[in-house]
Parts: C-alpha cells; sequence; structure tokens
C-alpha cells in the first residue's frame, strides 16, 4: 500500500463516519512488513515472513466514545456496514463529556525537519546478506569453548508505515525502519545451563553493528556460571545501563494522566516537588535526528515538544492526554513519552564500581512487580557481587524490595554509558541501601 | 437494513450492533467428500478443499517434509466503565492465514491476511523456501478429524448484544460503592472473543474449532486514613454470554474489595530464605514457572533447560504427581484440539516423583520419537506454534492444610499473585505476591503484600515436602508469553509446602 492509497482510505473511512451520524472520527491505517531469520546449529532454524496491514478508528457519537479495528480494509462494503455497526453501538454507551478529538491549536501542521526515521535502502537489502549476517554470527563462538551447549542467533529487520487523519483537521504520515541482531548461548558446567544474550539494532542497515554480539553473548553466559545467591542485607546497587529501564518505566507510569486520575498513581500531586536526589535529570526530547523514539507528533496528532521531565530530582511534567487532561482540568502533554534522555555523569561502568566498597551490579531482572498506588516494588536480579571495585562471583536467585519514592532519593551516581540505541536513553546507575534478599 | 451475511460474520460489529449471526452459505463441492461442519468452515474462509491442496502443494513444491495451513477469524469486544459510567467500547476483527512448511526440524513461515487463491499461493512460495531441492508431491486424501468439545457454549457471543451487556459491568461497580465506603475508584472491563479456526496439513488431515473466550473483571481502589491501596479481581472462562450473571457480578465486588481491604496495615517479612506455604488455586504459578515452562520441550531439545538430562528420574518426593491437561471443561486454558490438528491430552509430567514426560509440538515429539502431547498451540495465525502449557496443575497429597501451616515456625503464606517468570537454563523462576500472610509459631499472624519471591526449579521442587488434599484449580485470567506470543493458560494446586525459597522483604 502506497502513502497514497493509505490516506485515500483513511479519508473515505473518515467520511463515511461522519455522514453516518459520528461527530468527530480519527482513522489511522497502518502496514508492517518484517521477516526474521534464526540460524542454530549451522542451518537456518526459522525463516518467517510478516506482511500485515490494518485500520484503526476511533468514533465520537453524541458525546459517546468507541473505537474499532479491523485487518480487512480491501473491500469497502464490508468496512463501510463495520463503521455503521460501531455507530449504531456507541449510542447505547453512557456520555462522557470529556471525550473529544485534540484542539486542533495543539494539532502538528506539517513543515517539520526530517528526523530519518526510516532507511531508504530498505527494500533492497539483499536476502542473502541476511542470511549471512546470522550466520556468522554464530561462526564467532561455535566450537569456541567446551562449555557450549547451544547457540541461537537471529537476524530481523522490519518497516512500518502510517497515516493518521482526524476530522477536525489533522493528516500526518510517519515511517520508521530497524535492522536488528541477536545472539544467545548456553553453557554448562554438569549443572545449570545458564543463557547469556546480546543484541544490537539500528535504523540503518549501513550502521547496524555486526561484531561481536555472539562473543558477548558467550561472555556473559560464561560469567553466570556458578551464580549463587548471598547474604541478605542493605547494600549499594549498581544497575547496567541496559536494565535502568526497570526500575525508571514505573515511575513514568506514576506520571501517566490515566493513573493520576484513576488514585493508581504514587507521584499525585507531586509537580515541582522533590521525588529523586539532585543526580536525577531527565529530559524528553523528540527531536533526536535518528532517535528510536523520535517523533513530529504523538497518537493523538498532537505536536511534539521537548520537555523537562525531572531536573536535578524535581518533578516538571506528567504525560497527560487530550481525555484525562479534562478530567483533570489539567493542561494536555502527551499520553506518551518519545525520546527519555537520562542526563550522563563522568564516569563510565568502571569507574562507577571502582567506588564500590561492597555492593551488587546488577544485569538482570528476574520477574517482579510494583504497586503503582503506593510505590512499593520488589523484582528478582541477577548480577555480580562488587567488592572494593572489583566483580568477586555471579549472584542470582536474589530480590530487591523497597519504594520508588526512596530509591530515587537514593540515587548516589550516574554513568556516563548512556545507551543511545533505544528511545530511553540511560547510563548505568547506582543507588544506595537497597534492601537485597538471599540467603 | 440486510446484511450480507458472510461479510457480517467477518465484520463482527455484531457485538457492538446486535444483530443474529446466520448459518454461512454453502458452497457446492463435488469431488471430494465433507462433512456440513466442514463445509460451513470451508465457506468461512471462502476456500475450497481444491485451493486448500492447491496451496499446500506450493508450499511443498521446494522439497519440504510437511506443511500446514492455519485459518483465522477471531472478533473480539470490550466494554469499559470508568468513574461510573460504561463509557468506552472497542470491536476487534483479525483475519488470514498462517503457512508452515518444515524441513526436518527447520522452519519456514509467512502468513496473509487474506484468503484468496493467489495471495495464499504467494506466502505458500515464500514458507517453502526453507527448503531446497524441488520433489513432487503427492497430495493424500482430506482427512476429517472429530473432536470433543471441552466448551460448548449456550448463547454465542456474536448474538449477544451491547445492551445486553452494559448491565451486568454496570452492577460490578454499582455493588462495589455499595460494599464498602473506601471504594474512591473502580474500572469495570468486559471482553469477549470468538475465534474461528481451520487447520489442514500436507497429511489431509483437516480439523476446525470454534473458540470462545469470556472475561469480567474489576480493579478497585480504596482510600484510608490518606492512605491507597488497589486489587484487582477477574474470571476468565471459554464461554458464550451465559457467562455474565448477577452471581459473577456478586463473586467479583466481593473478592476485589475483601482483596483491596486486605492491603491496608500490610507489612513485609524479614528477608531471606523462609518456608513458603503456597494456598491452593492461584498457587499454581509456581509450577507454570518452576516446572511446566522448563519441561516444555523446545528447551530440552536444544538442550537449553535446566530439566534437559532428567527424564525418568526422581526429582520429587512420591507424593507429587504433576498434570498438564488441556481437556479441563470452559477452562480459560482448554482446547479442543491444538494448532496442530493434534488430540488435547492428559498428560503427567511428573508422576509419583518421577519425571515423566515433556510438553511436545511437532518437532519436538518427532525428535524425541513419542506421541504428540497436543501442547502445539500458537497465538494467532500470524505465529508459529511452540510447545505451550494449557491447564498445569499438582494433584491432591497427603497432609492437610493445618497441619502444613503448623509446621513452620516464621514463614509465610501466599494465595495472591499478579505475575512470575523463569529462566529457562540457569532455574531461577519468580512469581510476584500481591498479598499473604506471616506465619509465626505455626500461626497465620499479620498481612503481608508486594513482595517477589524467586527459587531455583529442580531445588523447589525437591523441597516441596507437604502437599494437602484441598486442590482447587486457579479462578483469574492467566496469560502466558514465550517467544513473544501470548495464549491463555491454566492452573491450580492443592496447598503445599516449600521448604525455602528466598523471599523478598526488609533486612534487620
Amino acid at each position: 500500500m502506497t502513502k497514497d492509497e493509505k490516506y485515500s482510505i483513511a479519508k473515505w473511512a473518515m467520511e463515511h463516519a461522519i455522514q453516518n451520524g459520528a461527530q468527530q472520527a480519527r482513522v489511522i491505517i497502518y502496514n508492517n512488513n518484517s521477516s526474521q531469520i534464526e540460524v542454530r546449529n549451522e542451518k537456518i532454524d526459522k525463516l518467517q515472513e510478516s506482511n500485515q496491514s490494518g485500520m484503526r478508528i476511533n468514533l465520537y457519537v453524541d458525546n459517546k466514545y468507541s473505537s474499532i479495528s479491523t485487518n480487512r480494509i480491501s473491500n469497502k462494503e464490508e468496512l463501510a456496514k463495520f463503521i455503521e455497526e460501531a455507530i449504531a453501538g456507541t449510542r447505547y454507551l453512557a456520555e462522557d463529556e470529556f471525550r473529544t478529538l485534540p484542539d486542533p491549536d495543539r494539532y502538528y501542521k506539517g513543515n517539520g525537519p526530517d528526523l530519518k526515521t526510516v532507511d531508504s535502502k530498505f527494500k533492497t537489502v539483499d536476502p542473502q546478506q541476511k542470511v549471512k549476517d546470522a550466520f556468522m554470527l554464530e561462526k564467532e563462538v561455535l566450537g569456541s569453548d567446551d562449555r557450549i551447549i547451544s547457540v541461537s542467533t537471529s537476524y530481523s529487520d522490519g518497516m512500518s508505515g502510517s497515516v493518521m487523519v482526524a476530522s477536525n483537521g489533522f493528516e500526518g504520515d510517519s515511517e520508521n525502519s530497524y535492522y536488528s541482531l541477536s545472539a544467545s548461548v548456553s553453557v554448562t558446567d554438569g549443572t545449570a545451563r545458564p543463557r547469556g544474550g546480546w543484541y544490537e539494532s539500528s535504523i540503518f542497515s549501513d550502521k547496524l553493528i555486526r561484531k561481536d554480539i555472539g562473543k558477548k553473548a558467550l561472555k556473559r553466559a560464561l560469567e553466570r556460571l556458578g551464580q549463587a545467591k548471598i547474604g541478605s542485607g542493605k547494600m549499594p546497587m549498581i544497575v547496567e545501563n541496559k536494565m535502568v529501564g526497570q526500575p525508571l518505566r514505573p515511575l513514568i507510569s506514576a506520571l501517566n494522566g490515566g493513573s493520576i486520575q484513576q488514585k493508581q498513581s504514587f507521584l499525585i500531586g507531586m509537580k515541582g516537588e522533590k521525588i529523586g536526589s539532585d543526580l536525577m535529570t531527565i529530559v524528553d526530547d523528540p527531536f533526536i535526528v535518528s532517535g528510536r523514539g523520535s517523533r513530529l507528533f504523538d497518537s493523538e496528532g498532537m505536536a511534539t515538544e521537548k520537555r523537562s521531565v525531572v531536573e536535578n530530582g524535581v518533578l516538571k511534567t506528567y504525560y497527560i492526554d487530550t481525555y484525562y487532561a479534562k478530567k483533570l482540568e489539567m493542561e494536555a502533554t502527551s499520553g506518551s513519552t518519545t525520546n527519555l534522555v537520562f542526563k550522563p555523569g563522568e564516569k563510565d561502568l568502571e569507574g562507577l564500581l571502582a567506588d564500590i566498597d561492597r555492593g551488587i551490579l546488577v544485569t538482570g531482572f528476574n520477574g517482579g512487580n510494583s504497586n503503582g498506588a503506593t510505590g512499593d516494588f520488589s523484582f528478582g536480579i541477577e548480577g555480580f557481587l562488587v567488592e572494593k571495585g572489583k566483580l568477586i562471583q555471579p549472584v542470582a536467585e536474589m530480590n530487591i524490595t523497597g519504594n520508588f519514592k526512596q530509591l530515587w532519593k537514593d540515587l548516589v551516581a550516574v554513568g556516563s554509558d548512556v545507551d543511545n540505541t533505544r528511545s530511553w536513553q540511560l547510563p548505568s546507575l547506582v543507588f544506595d541501601n537497597v534492601d537485597f534478599s538471599g540467603i | 437494513m440486510t446484511l450480507d451475511r458472510r461479510s457480517f460474520i467477518k465484520t463482527g460489529g455484531a457485538a457492538v450492533a446486535g444483530t443474529m449471526v446466520l448459518p454461512p452459505l454453502l458452497k457446492s463441492c463435488q469431488n471430494i467428500q465433507i462433512s456440513p461442519d466442514v463445509k460451513s468452515y470451508l465457506d468461512h474462509f471462502e476456500v475450497t478443499p481444491e485451493m486448500l491442496q492447491k496451496v499446500i502443494a506450493e508450499a511443498m513444491s521446494k522439497g519440504g517434509d510437511y506443511a500446514d495451513l492455519f485459518f483465522e477469524h477471531t472478533i473480539s469486544n470490550s466494554l469499559g466503565l470508568e468513574d461510573g459510567k460504561v463509557n468506552s467500547s472497542n470491536s476487534n476483527v483479525d483475519y488470514g492465514v498462517g503457512i508452515r512448511v518444515l524441513k526436518g526440524d527447520q522452519t519456514g513461515f509467512a502468513y496473509t491476511e487474506s484468503t484468496s487463491l493467489q495471495d495464499m499461493l504467494k506466502v505458500a512460495k515464500t514458507a517453502a523456501n526453507i527448503a531446497n531441492d524441488p520433489v513432487t508431491f503427492n497430495q493424500g486424501e482430506l482427512i476429517e478429524k472429530t473432536i470433543p468439545n471441552y466448551y460448548k457454549v449456550t448463547q454465542k457471543w456474536e448474538n449477544s448484544t451491547i445492551e445486553e451487556k452494559i448491565p451486568f459491568v454496570q452492577k460490578v461497580n454499582d455493588r462495589l460503592y455499595e460494599l464498602d465506603e473506601k471504594v474512591t475508584k473502580a474500572r469495570v472491563f468486559q471482553r469477549d472473543e470468538t475465534s474461528y479456526v481451520m487447520f489442514y496439513s500436507s497429511e489431509g488431515l483437516l480439523t476446525f474449532d470454534y473458540r470462545p473466550m469470556a472475561t469480567l473483571g474489576v480493579v478497585c481502589v480504596m482510600e484510608k486514613d490518606g492512605v491507597i491501596e488497589n486489587d484487582y479481581s477477574a474470571r476468565s472462562v471459554r464461554m458464550g454470554f451465559e457467562f455474565m450473571n448477577d452471581d459473577l457480578v456478586e463473586e467479583l465486588a466481593q473478592e476485589a474489595v475483601k482483596k483491596t481491604n486486605f492491603l491496608f496495615g500490610a507489612g513485609k517479612p524479614k528477608a531471606g530464605e523462609l518456608p513458603v506455604v503456597l494456598g491452593a488455586g492461584g498457587s499454581g504459578i509456581l509450577l507454570h514457572e518452576a516446572m511446566g515452562h522448563p519441561f516444555e520441550a523446545d528447551f530440552n531439545r536444544k538442550g537449553e533447560s535446566i530439566f534437559s538430562d532428567k527424564m525418568g528420574k526422581s526429582i520429587a518426593k512420591d507424593f507429587i504427581n504433576i498434570v498438564e491437561d488441556g481437556t479441563m471443561e470452559y477452562n480459560r486454558g482448554a482446547i479442543n484440539v491444538d494448532d496442530e490438528g493434534n488430540d488435547v491430552k492428559k498428560v503427567y509430567l511428573v508422576k509419583d516423583g518421577v519425571l515423566e514426560s515433556y510438553l511436545h509440538d511437532r518437532i519436538s515429539a518427532k525428535y524425541y520419537g513419542v506421541d504428540p502431547t497436543g501442547n502445539g498451540r500458537r497465538q494467532s495465525f500470524r505465529h508459529v506454534p511452540l510447545p505451550r502449557m494449557r491447564i498445569t496443575y499438582m494433584e491432591n497429597g497427603p497432609h492437610t492444610t493445618e497441619e502444613i501451616i503448623s509446621s513452620v515456625d516464621y514463614g509465610v503464606y501466599v494465595d495472591n499473585f499478579t505475575n512470575g517468570q523463569v529462566k529457562i537454563g540457569a532455574g531461577d523462576f519468580t512469581f510476584f505476591v500481591k498479598s499473604g500472610m506471616l506465619i509465626e509459631n505455626g500461626k497465620l499472624t499479620t498481612p503481608i503484600k508486594d513482595i517477589n519471591i524467586i527459587g531455583n526449579g529442580p531445588q523447589a521442587l525437591a523441597d516441596i515436602t507437604m502437599a494437602a488434599g484441598d486442590y482447587q484449580t486457579a479462578t483469574g485470567t492467566w496469560t502466558c508469553g514465550k517467544g513473544g506470543q501470548s495464549v491463555p493458560v491454566g492452573m491450580g494446586l492443592p496447598s503445599v509446602l516449600v521448604k525455602k525459597l528466598t523471599v523478598g522483604g526488609t533486612s534487620a
């Protein structure tokens, strides 16, 4: 489907909704193409191709709201009935005065910068090269260590495109691509069979890192041999950059308008207040060129803005969409994050570890959850015991337990090692006084 | 308004508009003998036996050993209540066919969201590429399989209107506020799903299934002395509209209020290794994570599971019997036939303490030279089948619940969970306890909440030293994720004692 074809169906559906009783409507048409090649034992284990398209419609009928979606979009007659029936059904719902499309003033009006989120060469990547890439990762490790019991590597890529139109004057489209290579290695010393993994990904094929992925996965697996729990106690916790999303995600959820309005947030009424240590500074920046979360408008069509989320520990903004803004009588910001950039510190991970007398470096989380209303959390972890800056032994089968309100105040050091291959660009962090349970 | 009935089935707006779905139009099939039931499914997907055979022939054209087609049409509808009003609804239609080709244990897979012959041939050609030596494929005869029905529906969701559903959703909310004045917010959700699936393989096997799913749940927020707590209760089963009734509404409201109330004043246990008593029912999450996943044969075939070399060996006390079953009537994890056309069996994973069977899909059953166990499941036509759990439970043991609790000096009793996870190779599994009780000197004393428990699968299994005779099947809405695919599952357990697990908590 070309972009023009998508716009044509979207506008037709929107007009059909308006002609049949909806006062407002928003339509999204999307398609995704992806491929995946998994390699095992020097053979292709799995070859998968996926082509998907569909439509989502938000209907606003007499102050009542519903949404519908379907992947059967080639037959207009069928779609027309789907829309008509949905409008008829929507009338049975209760009125909700807060349901409307966004204020048109807030819409993205076009002419934004090129954020370079798509690889123009996506369709010309040679399928044979994809297969070669996956085999190359496997070659890096296969036979390199007697303790290896299983190696799986994979190549995947994908491209997605969507257009959105809204009846009060929005039109916009976006396109994204990705390429990814990953390796997973299982090893054994006769008892447990720990697994280690590594991956790299990029928007552009020619920027994808292809080297050492297998080696890194193997290293991470071997490091886990002999892992054991240690005694319970309060210790500093160093969280590796790739894992910092785990403690940050519940905090961002607590900033969501829905969580606040439904009293399921531990950060109600905290805007302008201190929620973390001075070292905590986070910016939401939608305009990073080739950032994985970069976009010119959000899922409602509102123009994105660069925002300070937390500045020196003080909460600066909530994530509020049009609906909850009206319910809360607050100004809409946006319902979701774009690129979240954590302001880095001076030292890399090694430098952070050097300052640790005795603590635990967390390199992986295993289950656990948190209580959105109170901020209580408890997560399983694995990683390493650190003494005097050195990794002493691999640890696992342990939990950390506490409350996010306290944890972020106990942030005592921030690394320089921001991982910018993801939309949340986070460095390694050090928290003091974390409750670890082990033996 | 008159509606073309076939397109109407597919749009599924019925749930919103609420009109009857009539039996599909029948197409004539001259050459191949098929039953009216099969005909109705073929017509539903607008295909003929001849088309299926053409597509399979294309899929096998490069020398694959085996190929299958998985047709699916799913219609789902949901209603949401927030701030006292049923004020949002969603309807979704998903339609397509997945085509898989196997060469040894290698897989080629692609899908299309259209069932036209041209589109199916195109993706069959893509999937066929896993093999690379063209041969002539001899099409077998079409074999229809009669399957049992573990979820007989009285009133199909497609025949139920939004008008009929709304009052039940509203009543859950209203009862909640009536039951306790501390209730400050409630979100109620109702969801129904109807899946038509049809399967056809290069061996000629044709199966079909009608899979309903019904869910009703509520998130309850309560405020007491400036402290806010929330919990939820939900039920999800394979039933039609008859699922919705006043008893269910009452049960959910009572349970949500009770569970949320329990959290006020709940504390945390001492951090570290403690005896853990798992209450009957939802504690089946222990089996699901610690044993169920590591017993899935794909991990074992690749040598990646901590249980990979344990077949035939004693791995638990001799009173322990662990079952994996897809035949429990109306259970969320039940299936009439698996997604590879295999019979759904009740399988003993552990019998009298000895590991007896893994959970197999077609590839692993062939690898191990055993019969399929009916565990080949997929999230949708967009996904390949994998060995997956259905309903995993432990049979009753020889002890009593009182004996178990009174045997513990200091430990925890847990019976309310939200989620779990496992690392297959290391064997470390976890589950998150929303609420439970401290056990001190053999007695349940004070409430605890929001703690993670972590253990090692083989060790935990060996450490189950007591099991009671109070077996319960878990209620609730368990969904299992693996390899990027989600499938509904069930679980169950009698009360058991695990000698020690690492419990999240506070240090002295």
